[in-house]
């Protein structure tokens, strides 16, 4: 292959921005051959995080990308060889070295110095800058001698700064600010003074309104003497006044550049040659200097876009912000300062916990406009949404920065509702729909995914949390979580009607239907009524047998070609050798086939509608209940053989399989419910593929819930370890009726867990912590179940009324369905085959 | 649907025997026919008892509601859920072939079901 010629891209410039353009650039296309100077003897790193230097990262932790990466993509690197000259007519550069470098385009990210004001002493020793890793090398040297050090500045790098000194362990650090308050480009007034008390309180010593006119000390630096005559002795100072633009080279070759400082831009960043550009803070556009990083790869990005016939343009940029300062959270956004006229302010202010919040509100209360956070900066990311998308703002838009309170969810302000074009990471420019769209067509689910798939949250790391909320949002919409209503009758999850049916005190279908629903109900909502109902009142099913499910109608499961079965419970599996001969006899009189189920009892098969009365007659008589098996309900409680014959068992798991199984028995939940009770880790009872498994440790049992069998098995997970009977109990009492009270239709606790928000963590908290303060109303509504419990069959067999209803020819009713009809298999009967 | 011509009404059973809004099974002719007593709307109505579904007896077990803007009434098979309209027959989930309807009519206390010669 013949090389072509590639039109050479030089960049002058190896910091964050000159970086990003690099890569944004290598992205976009590989048809220039491009070249970079860097006056810094290392590569371009996260000047962001600097502070994390004294926190621990290393110098390498907080590079862009490895001196590898620049090999790997063709780049030469010219590192620690300073630009001295720009030949325009030539288009070539000058290097220190002597390297003399041809251009077709030029790209200037000189970034930025320290401002460093013309104050007499600044040149005494103990006097520096915070902005290079070789600064805060010399910082770190110094300040282990330094028993006081101060700051001069109190803006955002300021604040870093003195941060910086703490952490080093300067003693006594102070800041030192010439406006009257801290951070005066971001925060008001009010905002400004609280946190100008929080940071007090965690030992800096702050002094406003001081315009410093000298710095003392003979050789080196021991006092700050101020303009009304004031002096602070100390050690050392960091000056942090502000930024300078890097712009002595653009100025040299004769470039325009701006009064004070900066290369001036047009909106598609050229220079005043247009072969020339320049990005991030060297850069002065529309009079601005964008001293924030998120601008600077924006302004890299349409520098991309022109290179490659792109048609971007640079329009300004949203200077909000968020950081934490020594432990303090600061965001401002949007505008923090309009007022009034222009806007009404809603403030929260708490001094004893430092929290300071104020949102702009435009006039007619409809858009958020901007504000200022300290102390709590939870809803910055929510709230510079609303802002840049002109999201319409809740009835009561304090919800936005409070939360909501009351109990209810906040209104109009969940992730999901921004649009698809909300940027969401502005340093990498993803929007919302690019990250959701990797969720859903890229299986990613989580942050770290996230920033490999499309680089979000890789810059200034501000949208993490924004990001994981809508990965967590997309991946519930997925599971079809979306709009919770029972059906087309009721407007209500099954979790609002049984508090509306409880508030209310309704006790039957036809009166919720008509207090909370529409229409006739169907097949949907009648059962999902019924299980309502039957948790809040537990009173007799067969009393409104046509709202339930034919199993709930018939009391017993209804099979193939119309006929039913009947199992009667043998609690935890225990089984007399009386009550197996009272099961044969009844099975043979009535032609019924026998099978042992997977609970560990045994059902009958085979039983025409009119027989089930006279089939549970005789059971009843001999002793047995209702095993609820057509109920969505308790179904039973496995248990291994346990400590009383097994030579592993460490606790008697029969009995307390028995125990719990006919604590729970006949209570009605959104789906059917299994437990298990094991003797020892062994596990032979499979506790932990059941809605609540119980395991016996050497102190007590192990409670394991949500678990489940079935199409999608899932084990069970651990709820609370090495727990006394009563406590188990206690705790298995709240989760059942918290479950009852909580899940939607027909899903087991395993799906009720998933969907849950907080997940496993938040379920503890609830059943262990009482964090909702409910368990003890949990507590006694079991306990109305427990007590209210009664044996269906019991019922319908003394009540000939109740009889009645099981027939199959209501004019005919001792006659059989004909069409019911069966076969010989195996020495037994089976429905016969169509 | 309904004619008035050849139907000979057959009284079947009593009001009380079909639970309110409710179905149950009665034998006519020969015929299982399941007969629905929609009391929430004063209504009546009867169709064959097997679901053609999957073949089963079991119609007249299921839950009886309605469904849509106009409240059309239906039953779903308690079987698989497959609802059919009470007015038409028509399967309304699915391609199930429709259910046959019958004429239903209530006096005094007797439920009369109006019977076609096949």
């Amino acid at each position: 292959m013949v090389p072509q010629h590639l039109p050479t891209v030089v960049v002058i410039g190896n910091g964050m921005v000159g970086y990003k353009f690099c890569e944004k650039l290598l992205a976009k296309s590989t048809a220039f051959n491009l070249i970079v100077f860097g006056e810094e003897p290392r590569v371009a790193y996260d000047r962001v995080h600097l502070s994390e230097y004294f926190g621990g990262k290393t110098a390498d932790d907080l590079l862009m990308a490895p001196l590898q990466w620049y090999h790997d993509n063709g780049i030469t690197l010219h590192l620690g060889d300073a630009v001295q000259e720009i030949n325009r007519d030539a288009r070539t550069v000058h290097a220190h070295s002597g390297l003399v470098q041809p251009y077709d385009y030029l790209v200037l990210a000189t970034g930025s110095s320290a401002f460093v004001p013309d104050i007499p002493g600044v040149e005494k020793a103990g006097v520096m800058v915070y902005r290079t890793i070789e600064d805060l090398e010399k910082i770190k040297a110094y300040a282990g001698s330094a028993h006081s050090g101060a700051v001069l500045g109190g803006g955002l790098l300021g604040l870093e700064a003195a941060k910086a000194l703490l952490d080093l362990g300067v003693a006594e650090t102070h800041v030192v600010e010439f406006a009257p308050r801290l951070m005066p480009r971001q925060i008001d007034d009010a905002g400004s003074q609280m946190l100008q008390s929080k940071l007090k309180a965690l030992g800096l010593q702050i002094h406003l309104n001081k315009a410093t006119s000298s710095i003392g000390g003979e050789e080196k630096i021991d006092a700050l003497h101020f303009g009304n005559g004031s002096i602070l002795p100390v050690d050392m100072l960091v000056i942090s006044a502000g930024i300078r633009p890097r712009d002595e080279l653009a100025r040299l070759a004769g470039l325009d550049v701006g009064l004070r400082g900066g290369i001036v831009v047009n909106d598609e960043m050229r220079t005043s040659d247009a072969s020339i550009f320049a990005i991030g803070e060297c850069a002065l556009h529309g009079g601005m200097i964008y001293g924030l990083v998120a601008p600077g790869y924006d302004m890299a990005e349409v520098v991309v876009s022109q290179l490659t016939q792109g048609a971007r343009a640079f329009g300004g940029y949203d200077m909000s912000s968020k950081l934490k300062l020594i432990g303090v959270d600061v965001a401002s956004f949007g505008d923090p300062f309009i007022a009034v006229p222009h806007s009404r302010s809603i403030v929260f202010e708490d001094a004893h916990s430092g929290v300071y919040k104020r949102i702009n509100v435009s006039p007619d209360g409809k858009y958020l406009l901007g504000g200022v956070l300290i102390g709590d900066a939870e809803a910055y990311n929510m709230l510079l949404q609303t802002v840049n998308n002109k999201l319409a703002l809740p009835p009561h838009p304090e919800d936005l920065m409070l939360g909501a309170r009351g109990g209810e969810a906040a209104e109009g302000a969940g992730v999901m509702s921004l649009p698809d074009e909300a940027l969401v990471c502005s340093c990498e420019a993803v929007t919302k729909g690019a990250i959701c769209a990797a969720v859903t067509e890229q299986s990613v689910t989580t942050v770290d995914a996230m920033k490999k798939c499309n680089k979000a949250g890789t810059g200034c790391g501000g949208c993490v949390p924004l990001v994981k909320d809508l990965i967590n949002g997309t991946l519930t919409a997925q599971g079809a979580y979306i709009k919770n209503v029972l059906c087309e009758h009721f407007d209500y999850s099954r979790q609002e009607l049984f508090d509306l049916l409880k508030i209310n005190n309704i006790r039957t279908y036809d009166a919720a239907l008509d207090h909370f629903g529409k229409g006739d109900g169907c097949e949907t909502c009648k059962p999902a009524l019924g299980s309502i109902l039957a948790g809040l009142w537990n009173d007799l099913i067969v009393k409104q047998h046509t709202i339930q499910d034919t199993n709930d109608r018939y009391l017993a499961n209804i099979q193939k070609g119309g006929s039913y079965s009947v199992v009667p419970r043998i609690a935890g599996g225990e089984v007399t050798p009386e009550q197996l001969m009272v099961i044969g006899s009844v099975a043979k009189k009535f032609g019924l086939y026998t099978k042992i189920t997977g609970g560990q009892r045994i059902d009958m098969f085979g039983a025409h509608v009119g027989d089930l009365p006279d089939i549970w007659e005789e059971l009843i008589n001999a002793g047995f209940e209702s095993g609820h098996a057509y109920g969505k309900s308790l179904r039973t409680v496995k248990s291994c053989v346990g400590s009383t014959w097994c030579r592993f068992g460490l606790h008697d798991s029969v009995s307390f399989a028995i125990e719990i199984e006919n604590r729970y028995k006949g209570i009605r939940s959104p789906h059917k419910l299994k437990g298990g009770v094991s003797g020892c880790v062994r596990e032979c009872a499979e506790a932990q593929a059941k809605d609540f498994g119980i395991i016996a440790t050497e102190k007590g049992w192990n409670l394991y819930v949500c678990g489940n069998g079935g199409a999608k098995p899932q084990h069970a997970q651990l709820l609370a370890t090495d727990l006394d009977s009563a406590t188990l109990i206690q705790y298995l009492d709240r989760f059942l009726m918290f479950y009852i009270k909580t899940a939607d239709p027909l899903a087991r606790t395993a799906t009720w867990l998933n969907k849950m928000e907080g997940g496993m963590a938040y379920l503890k908290n609830v059943v262990v912590n009482d964090s909702l303060g409910i368990a003890a109303d949990l507590e006694a509504e079991m306990a109305l179940l427990i007590n209210t419990y009664h044996c269906e069959w019991r019922e319908v067999v003394e009540n000939p009324e109740l009889r009645k209803q099981f027939t199959h020819f209501v004019n005919v009713p001792r006659a059989k369905d004909p069409n019911v009809e069966f076969e010989e298999m195996r020495g037994q009967k089976k429905v016969k085959a169509w | 649907m309904e004619t008035t011509t050849d139907i000979t009404w057959l009284p079947v059973c009593k009001t009380t025997d079909i639970p309110a809004d409710g179905g149950a099974c009665a034998l006519v002719e020969g015929k299982q026919v399941a007969i629905f007593n929609f009391a929430r709307r004063g209504e009546w109505y009867a169709t064959q008892n097997l679901c053609p579904h999957k073949q089963q007896m079991a119609l007249a077990r299921g839950m009886i509601g309605s469904t849509g803007e106009a409240c059309e009434p239906k039953v779903a098979c308690p079987f698989h859920k497959r609802t059919f309209s009470l007015l038409t027959g028509e399967c309304l989930n699915g391609d199930e072939c429709s259910i046959r309807t019958y004429p239903v009519k209530v006096e005094g206390d007797n439920v009369y079901i109006g019977w076609e010669a096949d």
